[in-house]
């Protein structure tokens, strides 16, 4: 029982906190007791035997840690689930089918009809038009406000605001959050500040160290880095207090769950279990086993990728930045970028690895410079070890109108680049063609 | 139950408002977890609640199931969790190794009291249970002593299943364990 173990060389690590790195690789897993097998086994199961049908009654009613059904809760998954919490800093994640699964469950979980949330309007295209069409076929209200403004944060609240939303690093304008000031305010207003920390990843920024409540990830990018799986997770740091008065949805008894009060009778843990038992089970968009076994491979190089992404990004920004074709490069950690204190700040180990810049031939001018890329991949993604090249005006964005395209920074010129993880001297004689290609008409 | 060597710690969350236990409140020693947690057969639960909706109810019950023999202390109750409730840890007969509290602050300190009279090896203070002279009294008598956690939480961070929905348990590990 007490003993010998504690001899054991393993015990001087006791009061050791482990290193970035060290959670990327270990946190989450315990080699498995039965085979022994070090790496993460994937569980490819639906579901599970239960030991006794008493034991069985505890699990359903959430008085038991224990696995009933994949839809809700996988052994696989649970390895990269806590591997991500443990690297945000969280007090656990639930992982989902997308990143876009991720956020929708996150703010089902707080939201009912007649809420009112406050996000930036520098996001993800994607994410707005998510936002735009859940307001309007669940009926909550939506403002977006321009997120380096911090008047328009205090200004935008009302008695029905549920919670604050910004991405750490705004796609694809760059923008960086000051999440410190803006947490400051949710707070004082008695609300979640909930971030999209996808294009940052915990490497470079961890939201909750500088108070924000939920952070969701596309973990189709960085996490996985591989471009292979689509899968999303949501983080949450256990501290906000749920039972403010302001969240009735969150701390009232649950009818789903013989009035159990999810907040007062978890704590810390509230939020996460009614995310994962009433959001997770009813919305269904699991993670499966094979992805999460993925993501967790990617994972365990995080730090090295990402730091490889950063040093290749900035000296693409620097490299594009003595082009004549290019009028503007909204990298933010560049010496000339408005963002450069809060990049200082939040993101000292580098400014991300995905960044626009504008061509001045405009939207013929990104066509050329497209079409005569061969080594950057034209498509629909960030964050793959391949460096990516988009015209947003023409896809990711396209669903937006004039006005919406403004607000998120992005113009008929505008290219998107995720700078990969390739020879960096390549990359750069690639855009030198396509620049040569979008410069030749102009 | 084996008890693996010790782990390479993370930071974890601690309850609203409550600023960093690590620096205020000196009652939340791994090392002293791990050994109440591996070492205690029978708990007082003082304030143990009959309602399965709360969460005292659900700390008793899943102490029971994981091998613990629970006392319920309260005055209220003639049985809960179907075994018979005391008035009082001075109505308990035979020994008790932790007396586990689910009161408001100010019954603390006098709930030390009773659990050194009783014998008690350690007082374990829940979730908001947050006195400092009550931890004293019963540390001074040469008890272990913790506070502001859950003792359900740290049995699963430490032996149980709590990684297996996604919990941070603040663990990192290489070692084999033993299957559940």
């Amino acid at each position: 029982m007490t003993s010998d173990a504690a001899k054991e060389p393993g015990q001087a690590a006791a009061a050791r906190q482990a290193g970035f790195e060290t959670r990327a690789i270990h946190a989450g897993q315990r080699p498995d007791p039965y085979t022994g097998a070090r790496a993460v086994p994937i569980f490819q199961t639906t579901s599970y035997v239960f030991e006794d049908t008493a034991t069985a009654a505890a699990y359903f009613n959430l008085q038991e840690y224990g696995n009933t059904y994949s839809r809700i809760m996988n052994p696989t998954v649970a390895v990269f689930e806590e591997r991500v919490a443990s690297l945000e800093g969280g007090a656990g994640a639930v992982a989902f089918a997308s990143g876009l699964a991720a956020q929708s469950a996150a703010l089902f979980t707080i939201l009912q009809p007649g809420d009112h949330v406050v996000s930036s309007s520098a996001l993800y295209g994607g994410t707005v038009t998510q936002l735009n069409h859940l307001s309007r076929k669940l009926g909550f209200e939506l403002t977006f406000i321009d997120p380096d403004d911090l008047d328009a944060w205090r200004g935008a609240v009302r008695g029905n605001t549920k919670v604050f939303f910004a991405e750490t690093i705004g796609n694809p304008g760059g923008n960086v959050l000051d999440i410190e000031a803006v947490a400051k305010i949710a707070h004082e207003h008695q609300l979640p500040l909930m971030i999209d920390s996808t294009f940052a990843t915990p490497y470079l920024c961890r939201p909750i160290e500088w108070g924000a409540d939920i952070v969701t990830h596309s973990a189709t990018k960085f996490i996985g880095g591989h471009g292979t799986s689509i899968g999303g997770v949501t983080v949450e740091a256990g501290t906000f207090d749920w039972s403010n008065g302001r969240f009735p949805v969150v701390a009232d008894p649950s009818p789903a769950y013989h009035g159990l009060a999810f907040h007062e009778t978890f704590g810390v843990y509230g939020y996460l279990m009614k995310l994962r038992a009433e959001s997770l089970r009813d919305l269904g968009g699991a993670m499966s086993p094979f992805n999460a076994f993925l993501f967790l491979q990617g994972l365990e190089t995080l730090p090295l990728r990402m730091q490889r992404h950063v040093d290749n990004a900035l000296a693409i920004a620097r490299y594009l930045e003595t082009r004549p074709e290019v009028t503007g490069v909204r990298h933010p950690g560049l010496p000339a970028s408005k963002y450069r204190p809060l990049v200082s700040k939040y993101l000292p180990r580098g400014a991300g690895s995905i960044f626009a810049f504008d061509l001045s031939g405009g939207r013929e001018a990104g066509i050329r410079f497209i079409e005569a890329l061969s080594l950057w991949s034209h498509l629909a993604n960030v964050g793959d070890a391949k460096s990516l090249v988009i015209h947003p005006a023409s896809t990711t964005h396209r669903q937006l109108d004039e006005d919406a395209l403004a607000a998120a920074g992005i113009g008929p010129g505008t290219i998107r680049l995720s700078v990969g993880l390739e020879t960096v001297e390549d990359l750069v004689a690639d855009l030198d063609a396509g620049l040569c290609a979008a410069g030749a008409a102009a | 139950m084996t008890e693996p060597a010790g782990d390479f710690a993370c930071a974890l969350p601690s309850p609203p408002g409550h600023g960093d236990p690590a620096e205020a409140n000196p009652y939340q020693d791994t090392e002293v977890i791990r050994r109440v947690l591996h070492t205690a057969r029978t708990i007082a639960i003082v304030g143990l609640s009959p309602n399965e909706l709360r969460a005292s109810n659900f700390v008793g019950f899943y102490l029971r199931r994981h091998g613990y023999t629970v006392i319920p202390v309260n005055p209220r109750e003639q049985t809960i969790l179907g075994v018979k409730s005391y008035p009082s840890l001075a109505d308990v007969p035979g020994p008790i190794d932790v007396v586990d509290v689910f009161r408001a602050p100010d019954a603390v300190p006098g709930i030390a009291r009773e659990a050194i009279a009783a014998g008690a090896k350690a007082l374990w203070l829940q979730y908001n249970v947050i006195s400092p002279e009550g931890a004293r009294v019963a540390a001074d008598a040469g008890l272990d002593v913790v506070m502001d956690r859950c003792m359900k939480v740290e049995h699963a961070r430490h032996l149980g299943r709590m990684h297996w929905l996604g919990f941070n348990t603040g663990r990192v590990t290489s070692r084999r364990e033993t299957a559940l």
